[in-house]
């Protein structure tokens, strides 16, 4: 996704003269095309993220927007106090571009990976979080965010295109309208694809609703979402993060808000290292459950019940 | 109103709210309120400043009153509930307090994005911040100077109150002396060291600082008194923290009137 991204960047930053670029002295084969585009709007800040932070919040307060990039887990967790006081505390433009979310960095171990980012930061003030799923949708979010001057933070993943039987939405993407559907599926981030590929047999496609939730914290679930709930009373949510604070949490105390009540409720979510080992990021989604193989077991479980 | 006359007035005004309030961080905002009358109440229209140390509120509140950025109204609700003044700025509540701080550590890497974001506009005015030398025990104090070196910021200039005393005891025998001239000067500031009490040594100084378009950041180093004004506050920690007496108050208060001419 990080190349697209920056492609993306690019092209905006031709026609949006106030956009600053900061990076946190990364961006090696995929920001090239940026500094030279952006000259002295493009500043590499050093291997320092808090002062990185604070200083956008400063660039910010003087009618700049600006993008922090590093990768997911260096301007998530160091920098919290400076996202938390002076980009969230005064609303400032200040947009974290985090790559490689969840367990992106794979065997570059836990120190690299994010899974409880979006808990983190989502219930800030002014905070809003973008996980997007494709490509697609990845400039549906960069568009929203950069029209939104609000603190934002923006998790990338793996990039690949949305497939046909999806379309863009407020909050994602959705699959057509199915009154047929058994099962409501809700699903955040490139994780996605996983969920793509369990579905690839088109009679189960025909047996599911698909909603793909981009935008965190979901303050209010779509009514679509809700409607689909209503009627197949059976819920799956999947995401590349931990349980607290995340996608599936939310969805469950939303349903209860909204007194809708479901037969069965299964979240697969990141499940951090329960076996104190390390590999790629495929490992580690097979370790949690949130693989092709095991997400498509999990939906046919439901079929078969039902 | 000449200097120590204004001086005097402010250091009231503070110890009046502190009595009102029944509050502490006394000492903090008397060691800094002179630094803050010789930035504030010279500053050009195209200058900022930031408060970062956060915990001298009233002195803030004080100069911010005088100069016009806080309404008189306001004032008395200080410490109280429902009010736009705690003990801590606090976000968004006044223009002329452009960030809400109190954790120590942030106000240089704001006021070096500021001062970025002017040369970057090809604005004038300088960005002023004004830190604590405990504070300067931050790791994010360092990340800040050198990116200010590295970006050739000399529109910024750091006061730093060179009190001596930080929260539990004397910044020389905690981490040594991490507001040093020499450290400072080491690294790529410009360095002038000044009387914090002294108004017009340190508009001198900032002038000095203002006109050397070198290229390099600037630190004015203020040596201050912790307490300044009131005898048994000065120099002891335990004024950082505790509330004064009716009449404690009233011997404080006396002491300025005579001592700044008032």
């Amino acid at each position: 996704m990080r190349k697209h991204f920056s492609a993306y960047i690019e092209q905006l930053v031709e026609h949006e003269q106030d956009i600053v670029f900061v990076t946190g002295d990364l961006g090696y084969a995929a920001l090239e095309n940026l500094e030279t585009k952006m000259g002295s709007r493009f500043i590499n800040a050093g291997v320092a993220e808090q002062n990185m932070i604070g200083m956008s919040a400063g660039m910010a307060s003087q009618g700049f927007r600006v993008m922090c990039y590093s990768i997911a887990p260096f301007i998530v967790y160091r920098c919290l106090e400076q996202i938390r006081n002076d980009m969230c505390f005064h609303n400032m433009p200040v947009y974290l571009v985090g790559n490689g979310g969840g367990y992106g960095y794979g065997i570059m171990g836990s120190s690299h990976h994010a899974i409880e980012d979006i808990g983190v930061l989502s219930g800030l003030p002014n905070m809003q979080c973008y996980v997007p799923a494709f490509i697609e949708d990845m400039k549906s979010c960069i568009d929203s965010m950069i029209a939104g001057r609000r603190p934002s933070y923006f998790r990338m993943g793996q990039g690949k295109n949305m497939p046909d039987y999806l379309h863009l939405t407020s909050y994602g993407a959705a699959s057509a309208e199915n009154n047929k559907a058994e099962l409501t599926i809700i699903v955040q981030g490139p994780v996605a694809n996983n969920l793509v590929a369990a579905l690839k047999v088109h009679e189960q496609r025909a047996k599911v609703d698909i909603f793909v939730i981009s935008r965190m914290p979901v303050i209010d679930l779509p009514g679509e979402v809700l409607e689909s709930v209503g009627r197949t009373k059976k819920v799956l949510t999947i995401e590349e993060h931990i349980s607290i604070g995340g996608l599936g949490s939310a969805v469950s105390l939303l349903l209860n808000e909204h007194s809708i009540p479901v037969n069965k409720f299964i979240s697969l979510r990141a499940e951090g290292y329960p076996n104190g080992l390390y590999g790629s990021q495929a490992y580690h989604q097979e370790v949690s459950g949130l693989d092709e193989g095991n997400i498509s077991r999990i939906i046919n479980e439901y079929f078969q019940a039902s | 109103m000449d200097h120590l006359r204004m001086q005097g007035k402010l250091r009231k005004k503070i110890l009046e709210l502190h009595h009102m309030a029944h509050s502490g961080h006394i000492a903090c905002s008397l060691s800094c309120i002179d630094i803050m009358i010789s930035i504030v109440k010279f500053k050009e229209e195209a200058d900022t400043f930031i408060l970062s140390k956060g915990h001298a509120a009233t002195a803030l509140y004080t100069i911010m009153n005088e100069t016009g950025g806080i309404p008189d109204a306001h004032m008395g609700s200080f410490y109280k509930n429902a009010t736009t003044l705690p003990a801590h700025p606090a976000p968004m509540k006044y223009d002329a307090i452009p960030f809400a701080t109190g954790s120590l550590g942030h106000g240089l890497p704001l006021a070096a994005g500021i001062a970025k974001a002017k040369k970057l506009k090809g604005d004038t005015g300088i960005s002023f911040v004004l830190m604590s030398d405990g504070e300067t025990n931050e790791g994010t104090t360092w990340e800040a100077g050198h990116f200010a070196i590295a970006h050739k910021l000399d529109n910024l200039i750091v006061f730093v109150d060179k009190n001596g005393l930080q929260g539990f005891g004397n910044t020389t025998e905690i981490l040594g002396d991490t507001a040093s001239k020499r450290v400072w000067e080491n690294i790529g500031f410009d360095v002038i060291e000044v009387d914090g009490h002294s108004i017009s040594a340190m508009l001198e100084a900032k002038e000095m600082m203002m006109a050397n378009k070198n290229g390099k950041p600037k630190l004015i180093l203020a040596n201050t008194v912790k307490g300044k004004g009131i005898p048994y506050m000065e120099n002891r920690m335990e004024w950082h923290y505790l509330p004064m007496s009716d009449m404690q108050y009233e011997e404080a208060v006396a002491k300025i009137n005579s001592d700044y001419n008032l």
